[in-house]
């Protein structure tokens, strides 16, 4: 039967229709920061100058970590050196790890002071800022949920690999999901100067 | 035929040779055409609840006032009849019910890239739809803002809009995910010989329908989590008193759901190109124009979301764009119309129930997309603009099109998946029926519009009464000729004549398979030789 | 990449030395953006944040080593992409 035969290219294929989609949710949310941007640059600025920087810059070098991890998984599984696939992948796993653990802490920072969706202090505030940090919450979440989704991911090819469902001849879900991977880090080398850095 | 021939056993097909026909094999089946088979059942158990709220809508505008319901339900009802009509029958309608069942079949491949995902992307489907339905009987009770969900209101109702966009919102991953795999499909699956240009015009169609599946429902998929989290965080990114832009959420909306409405009628075009051809006994005129077309289409429709805003406040400049761009749909639509005419044209035209359809297709279609342009046009639109003018229009081109096509397209491939076949009179004369009160009540609501009655209105005032009788009248005559054409439908599929064969004389692949299909479709993997419109080439008589 | 077949494998020395430039130009676009030049800033770093995620995609993702029609179909996503933002604006620039 000729159907059964593993399409790797189609399968590749299938999954970077699926990261267009992906690309374009979040540039729902690109085309309204451009466009509150746009109309609110003072409020935006004032916004943005009470990110930090530093959390922002260790976070994008987290991700770009996680990424090289990722990437390199890949070379190893076709090379086929299990070993270094899965250390690889705990590698990625331990950024993402990370990464949400400074998410969390620079959000529990902001909630402290007050700047949350609807809080007081932003529905007081100019509106230019309550929009920037509405728009602000809402895509680091939103990109935090891909980080997730993302971890858990990783960990089931990672016990894929494990079992030796994904081996040196058929790696294409590793392939796929270190795809997938790399597209959360896409989406944050764009928030990051957007949201920690122009403003 | 005789009785003797009515009772003939049909082989099983699809339906009986992989030994199994309990409800486990059809809801986790990833054969194509049970897929195809459990999409159809749905979207067109929820093309018959649409329609009975339409009808509901019809009854009680047919005197001014109250009549039959309060204004808070009727509020409900067409924000129901909408997004039933809408997300649950048209956009899945015919890429996922005939798309599935007959496009892997028309390339020469044995399913679809992914079966899996297909499945799931039915699974999807229903959840998302026990979602929907599960929102008009929770919490707030039914939705009342219309289909489309336009905050401020939307953020505010106490209806339960919440569940309701949730609902829209696995709809449409549902949605991406066929999309994915049909562009998938089409570029990997293809057979031996199976060149672009050799591509049944209904798989072209389908392509460019996927692509916009793909690039534009990530988009509502946002917008709706949007709404959500303005309802329940409280974000107010929406929200004027709060710096947010109301407008951008229209944006937003429409740079979805205006190329929403090619998924819708994309498909249906392919329909209606196989189904010209085959019955006017003649290759389709224009072939390569009308698969470029498609994509024009495609294209052209991504970027005009903004003529349902002229009204809105947005600026002159986008107005004037928007206008210009608009306009530019028309070309690739008319440059299928005029193929499809071209093709009737010395043709040795068999007037049967799918050609029937797809005749009256492209009179409604045309009459659609003319009045379109009357909304495209910025100047114009101001005057009919939220009116039933609007309502009458994307009918004519929605069900006149998409819903005539979808109908044509049951009676033309139906037939092949169960191995029987519908009467040929009762189709006629339901299609007339329909015909007739189609064009009653759309074209009465197309003049109330120009005479300036506006959609969505509870009440009316006195003068709008006389034609509003009349085109309720029309709703129940095109209701009757509904009807008629499903009843024999479906008696014909379950226990009419024997189908066997090519009975129409297509040049696609599908017939020259068993009927039904055997679940792996082809015995060997086909090798194609002739194009799909190559009558001579396929040994058809 | 020629075929379906033929798989292309990157070292892991290649994948290293893109990270090293990716790193490189983090730091690149935070010193440009600490320093005040008004609105250049902000292409700047958004010139600097396509060549990482070029970067990202033609390495790390393979796509350099993938079949053309893949760069092409992402072309297009791109375009629409840019589309949705550069009608959007025709509103919003000209309200």
């Amino acid at each position: 039967m000729s159907h059964v035969h593993k399409d790797s290219v189609g399968a590749k294929l299938g999954m970077w229709l699926f990261l267009f989609t992906e690309l374009i949710l979040f540039g729902g949310l690109f085309i309204l920061y451009s466009v509150y941007l746009a109309r609110y640059p003072q409020q935006f600025s004032s916004g943005g100058r009470q990110l930090d920087v530093v959390f922002g810059t260790t976070n994008t070098v987290v991700l770009l970590t996680s990424s090289l991890f990722a990437a390199m998984s890949v070379t190893a599984m076709k090379r086929g050196e299990r070993r270094a696939t899965l250390a690889l992948l705990c590698g990625t796993l331990v950024c993402a790890a990370t990464f949400l653990v400074i998410k969390y802490l620079e959000w529990s920072a902001k909630f402290h002071h007050g700047i949350y969706p609807n809080s007081p202090k932003l529905v007081a505030g100019a509106p230019g800022e309550s929009v920037f940090f509405g728009l602000y919450y809402l895509t680091t979440g939103l990109h935090g949920i891909h980080v997730f989704v993302g971890g858990a991911l990783i960990t089931w090819v990672a016990l894929l690999v494990q079992k030796g469902a994904i081996n040196v001849d058929d790696n294409v879900s590793l392939e796929n999901v270190t795809l997938y991977w790399h597209l959360v880090d896409l989406v944050w080398i764009f928030i990051f100067p957007l949201y920690y850095l122009i403003l | 035929m005789t009785s003797a021939e009515n009772t003939a056993p049909v082989p099983g097909g699809f339906w009986l040779d992989t030994g199994k026909t309990g409800i486990r094999s059809w809801i986790f089946s990833t054969d194509h055409k049970r897929i195809g088979m459990m999409y159809f059942g749905c979207v067109f158990g929820f093309f018959l609840v649409g329609a009975l709220l339409g009808v509901l809508l019809r009854l009680e505008l047919i005197a001014p006032g109250p009549t039959i319901v309060t204004a808070k339900t009727y509020n409900a009802l067409f924000t129901v009849h909408g997004v039933v009509m809408i997300f649950l029958f048209i956009i899945p309608g015919i890429p996922a019910s005939f798309g599935n069942l007959v496009m892997p079949i028309q390339i020469g491949a044995r399913d679809v890239a992914f079966p899996r995902l297909n499945l799931f992307s039915w699974w999807l489907y229903a959840i998302g739809a026990l979602v929907v339905l599960a929102a008009l009987f929770t919490g707030g009770g039914a939705p009342d803002t219309g289909w489309t969900f336009y905050v401020p209101f939307s953020a505010r109702t106490g209806t339960n809009v919440s569940l309701a966009v949730l609902g829209v919102f696995i709809l449409g991953f549902s949605s991406i995910l066929t999309g994915i795999n049909f562009v998938t499909t089409i570029h990997r699956l293809r057979a031996e010989g199976m060149t672009w240009t050799r591509l049944p015009l209904f798989v072209w169609s389908l392509y460019a329908t996927a692509w916009v599946q793909i690039l534009a429902t990530p988009i509502i998929a946002i917008t709706l989590l949007l709404v959500v989290a303005e309802r329940v965080l409280g974000v107010g990114l929406f929200d004027p008193g709060r710096g947010g832009d109301p407008l951008m959420y229209q944006h937003l909306f429409w740079i979805y759901s205006h190329p929403a409405v090619y998924i819708m009628i994309l498909p249906a075009m392919g329909v209606i190109s196989e189904i010209i051809p085959v019955f006017s006994r003649k290759p389709i005129f224009g072939y390569k124009m009308i698969a470029v077309s498609s994509i024009g289409i495609a294209a052209a429709g991504s970027v005009v979301w903004g003529h349902h805003m002229f009204t809105s406040g947005m600026s002159d400049t986008a107005v004037l764009v928007f206008s210009f761009l608009t306009f530019l749909v028309a070309i690739p639509s008319a440059i299928k119309v005029f193929n499809w005419v071209s093709t009737l044209y010395k043709g040795s035209i068999s007037l049967e129930a799918p050609m029937l359809f797809a005749l009256s297709f492209i009179l409604l279609f045309s009459i659609g997309g003319l009045s379109g342009l009357i909304l495209g046009a910025a100047a114009t639109d101001i005057h009919v603009h939220d009116t039933h003018f609007v309502v009458g229009h994307f009918h004519y081109v929605m069900f006149g099109g998409t819903g005539f096509a979808f109908i044509g397209a049951a009676h033309y491939w139906l037939p092949k998946f169960f191995g029987r076949r519908y009467d040929e009179t009762p189709a006629l004369i339901g299609w007339i029926v329909m015909f007739i009160g189609f064009n009653i009540i759309y074209f009465t609501m197309q003049l109330l519009g120009m005479r300036g009655m506006p959609r969505r209105y509870y009440d009316y005032l006195p003068e709008f009464a006389q034609l509003n009788l009349v085109a309720t009248i029309g709703s129940w005559i095109l209701v009757l000729g509904m009807l008629i054409v499903i009843v024999n439908l479906w008696r014909g599929l379950l226990k009419g004549k024997p189908f066997t064969g090519n009975p129409w004389g297509g040049a696609t692949l599908e017939w020259s398979i068993p009927t039904p299909p055997p679940t792996e479709n082809f015995e060997e993997d086909p090798v194609v030789t002739h194009g799909p419109y190559d009558f001579k080439g396929a040994g058809v008589p | 990449m020629t075929k379906d077949g033929a798989e292309h494998i990157l070292s892991y020395g290649k994948l290293a030395t893109v990270w090293m430039v990716l790193l490189l130009l983090t730091a690149a676009t935070v010193m440009i953006t600490r320093v005040e030049f008004g609105a250049g800033k902000v292409w700047a770093a958004l010139a600097i944040a396509s060549i990482k995620s070029g970067l990202v995609i033609a390495f790390f993702m393979h796509m350099k080593y993938e079949p053309r029609l893949f760069r092409v179909l992402l072309f297009v996503a791109l375009f629409t992409l840019a589309a949705f933002i550069g009608l959007t604006f025709f509103d919003v620039l000209y309200r």
